[in-house]
């Protein structure tokens, strides 16, 4: 790894250190990275937005007309229009003029929902509604071996189970009596979804962890101590040590008034 | 106040200190945990791998740096394969924060198809990936659901030119692709909203067969598409990009991590045991102090 | 006329979109394809709304001295020198102008803003600050045009490949987004101990399942049955359940954009 891409990386691994160093309390490097991240985030979406959206959808269909003649002579003019619309947007920060902001919030509010009503009633509702209607395997009701999710049974278990999770959701009547009992199965068919849910939610935040313990060694700490490198400096070992000393000085700081303040209130109370 | 009371006010910090603790020697220990092969992610690797020469698949990295941590390892093993068959790759990223992280994706894959490699028993030559031959990176651009629905009309509509500024009609790759019609298949990888829109806007209208790759917190929820036959495979969190790795014989960091994760498992079900022990035997405490 | 006008378009455009789906000739796909365009173009601007907000609001904690101010510097300098590294491209190789020009140009930016919030938002010595800005900015406009070691592209993608705006994305902003959501599994770990109850028959069930799928890759003797208990829940009971809140999901939806569509929800379009 070559130098300026090592400071680069130390650079990611003194920021990754810094946001774990919340676990133990907030504290100014913490505070630095979280508004470092919020700034840098923010100009990376301006720039996608300008390089990726308005360059190539809009200056590039009028890049054929002139700026002088507002782009009226280009052979796409009427892009100035959704231009103009989206220049309006800019009017909500005026309290005399906000209502001209409307308009374009009209536009696309109106487009976006009316895209979603056939789609969404087509594929969320009536495709899962002939899925669930699938007939039973009544030829292999028992299925084979443990559990077999291809079986009759199984098949009878999704049916019943959607069923009765749906009329829980219903609440414009009381769940009592038939209706509650169903109602009742469709929590217990909730709650195992829910636990399932939550067994891969674990498998997800542990893999966050191990990416950053894997970035930490891979990237950051053998190239550190990689001497085969042509291009390894003793600066990398250096800085290495350097940016584990400062966690160590926190840490080390932080545990010291930890047991001065124990004992101040060890002698308060003696 | 007991032990049990006193376990249960524990200082968070050590729990921190000991979960962090496991999964580091874990890390630096030398066991490995066998990939078991799901039918959901084999549904998606016998796809591709079923594909000849020359067809194209469209991919879409849907995902922030949030999710890289599951989703990257799925996008490298991915495109890696697709590019060892000598398919074609037009990729987007309808995700704010994903541009940057598919540009440098597809560079470093670019970079190591330069040296020979052997997976499952076959040798695949170094080969150069080009730009506009053999990928089209598309871009971003925003309300993902309207681009989902625009892109299968024709790519241009919502894409005029590609992530670089090159006008699509100049690519040779794309000069014959203009809709979902001439994709293969789309593998969609995502962390959020995107794979909703995707199946609704996308594979619901246009009909094409869409796979998908997600986190691990959404998996359990897209079961459903996937026995309705909306979605033909998905592959859940790491466990999925490391099943992907296994099958293509290309073991990456999701295969390096798996060994970590049972151990980190194995200490939240021991959280879980200890803090509900701690609880009912303090409830018990209660109890008979109170009678 | 300042509120029925825009509900009348969202009436219009929404109900041409319904009917629209049903409807695939030409024409109709043509006009679908021109809307489309236009929304999407209308979106940039609307995102770039929130980078205003964050501007207003770490100038605002800055002027009124609230607690933290200090770090809205660091937010600002990132947002500014992101922008500007995306917006530029060294040339030559020489670096010491390009920071120097970024350096002028954050000072100017700043003298400015004050100048022009004035004595209202709590700045002193307000004109002064402002005429100091407009001749940073000079400086800068001087430096711009007659540095040839780097340049601006407004118009092209050459700011994409400045290897200071990739380094940015890939060694600042990765890192710490990467990070800030690694801290979660932690969290889960505190919650597993402090929360996860089997207080009753419901929380068990929950338990149980997430038990079963938390162990679904174990080794050895069981784990092949845990393995298959797993995928029958995650195919059968689990599909079931997520089935009914897809459903209920979808059902939600359409009844909310009706709502919209008819003028029945409003809130939206803000008051006045």
């Amino acid at each position: 790894m070559e130098l300026g891409q090592y400071l680069w990386t130390s650079l990611g691994a003194f920021l990754t250190l810094s946001v774990f160093s919340f676990l133990y309390k907030d504290n100014p490097m913490y505070k630095f990275a979280e508004h470092l991240f919020v700034g840098v985030s923010a100009g990376y979406f301006v720039i996608i937005l300008w390089h990726d959206g308005l360059v190539t959808n809009l200056f590039g269909r009028l890049a054929d007309g002139h700026i002088y003649k507002l782009w009226l002579d280009s052979t796409k003019w009427w892009y100035i229009f959704p231009g103009i619309l989206g220049l309006m947007m800019f009017t909500r920060f005026s309290h005399k003029w906000s209502w001209v902001s409307r308009w374009p919030v009209a536009f696309y509010i109106g487009i976006a929902t009316g895209l979603s009503i056939p789609l969404e009633m087509s594929n969320r509702v009536n495709r899962q509604l002939y899925a669930m209607m699938e007939p039973v395997n009544w030829d292999s009701f028992m299925g084979s071996g443990w559990l077999d999710m291809g079986a009759g049974y199984s098949d009878i278990i999704v049916f019943v189970g959607t069923v009765s999770a749906l009329i829980y959701f219903y609440f414009s009547k009381a769940h009592t009596g038939v209706f509650g009992g169903a109602a009742k199965l469709g929590i217990w068919t909730l709650m195992i979804g829910f636990g399932a849910s939550f067994g891969f939610t674990v498998m997800a935040r542990i893999s966050l962890l191990i990416n950053r313990i894997q970035f930490l060694d891979k990237n950051w700490k053998r190239n550190s101590f990689d001497f085969t490198n042509e291009n390894f400096n003793p600066l990398y070992q250096a800085l290495f040590w350097l940016i584990i000393l400062i966690f160590l000085v926190y840490a080390v700081s932080e545990f010291l008034k930890y047991l001065k303040n124990k004992n101040a209130s060890s002698v308060k109370s003696a | 106040m007991n032990w049990f009371e006193r376990f249960m006010k524990l200082d968070r910090r050590w729990i921190y200190l000991f979960l962090i603790t496991v999964c580091l020697l874990a890390y630096y220990s030398d066991f490995t945990v066998p990939t078991i092969r799901e039918k959901e992610t084999g549904a998606i690797y016998n796809f591709i791998d079923s594909l000849p020469a020359g067809e194209v698949i469209f991919v879409a990295i849907d995902y922030d740096p949030s999710s890289q941590a599951e989703l990257h390892p799925m996008t490298y093993a991915i495109i890696e394969h697709a590019f060892r068959k000598n398919l074609k790759v037009v990729f987007t990223a309808l995700s704010q924060n994903g541009p940057g992280m598919a540009d440098q994706a597809i560079h470093d894959i670019a970079d190591s198809m330069r040296v020979e490699q052997t997976y499952n028993g076959v040798s695949y030559p170094a080969r150069e990936i080009a730009n506009g031959v053999d990928y089209c990176f598309l871009g971003y651009k925003p309300y993902y659901a309207l681009v989902i629905t625009a892109m299968g009309q024709d790519f241009r509509t919502p894409f005029p030119a590609d992530y670089y500024g090159t006008p699509l009609d100049s690519l040779p790759l794309m000069k014959k692709l203009h809709n979902y019609d001439d994709i293969s298949i789309v593998v969609e990888v995502s962390s959020g909203n995107i794979s909703d829109a995707w199946i609704s806007y996308g594979q619901g209208k246009f009909g094409f067969p869409l796979a998908m790759g997600l986190t691990g917190v959404m998996t359990a929820q897209y079961y459903p598409f996937l026995q309705s036959g909306q979605v033909m495979g998905i592959m859940g969190g790491l466990l999925g990009a490391a099943q992907y790795e296994d099958m293509a014989d290309n073991p990456g960091l999701a295969k390096d991590g798996m060994r970590v994760q049972l151990p980190a498992h194995l200490v939240i079900i021991l959280f879980i045991l200890i803090g509900n022990i701690g609880h009912f035997a303090s409830r018990k405490n209660r109890k008979n102090v109170q009678s | 006329m300042r509120r029925q006008l825009p509900f009348f378009f969202v009436f219009l455009f929404g109900t041409f979109m319904v009917v629209q789906n049903f409807v695939p000739h030409e024409y109709s796909e043509r006009a679908k394809e021109f809307l489309s365009d236009w929304t999407i173009i209308i979106g940039i601007f609307a995102l770039a709304l929130g980078i205003w907000s964050l501007i207003h609001v770490s100038l605002d904690k800055i002027n009124k001295r609230k607690p933290n101010w200090e770090y809205s510097f660091v937010t600002l300098v990132g947002l500014v020198a992101m922008i500007f590294f995306g917006f530029t491209a060294n040339v030559s190789g020489s670096w010491l102008t390009y920071f120097a020009a970024l350096m002028v140009l954050l000072i100017s930016l700043w003298l400015l803003v004050q100048g022009i919030l004035g004595a209202g938002a709590g700045v002193t010595k307000a004109k002064e600050k402002f005429f100091a800005g407009i001749g940073l900015a000079a400086i800068f406009t001087f430096i711009a045009l007659y540095d040839k070691s780097w340049a601006f592209h407004f118009y092209t993608s050459e700011g994409l490949e400045n290897p200071l705006f990739k380094h940015f994305f890939s060694d600042i902003m990765v890192p710490l987004q990467a990070t800030m959501f690694a801290l979660l599994a932690f969290f889960i770990s505190s919650a597993s101990y402090r929360a996860f109850r089997a207080r009753n028959l419901l929380a068990t069930l929950l338990l149980i399942a997430a038990l079963i799928v938390m162990l679904r890759f174990t080794p050895g003797p069981w784990g092949d049955l845990i393995s298959k208990t797993s995928t029958w829940v995650m195919n059968v009971p689990n599909l079931a359940a997520q089935r009914a809140i897809v459903i209920g999901i979808g059902l939600g939806m359409v009844a909310t954009a009706l709502k919209v569509i008819l003028g029945i929800e409003r809130g939206y379009m803000g008051k006045g």
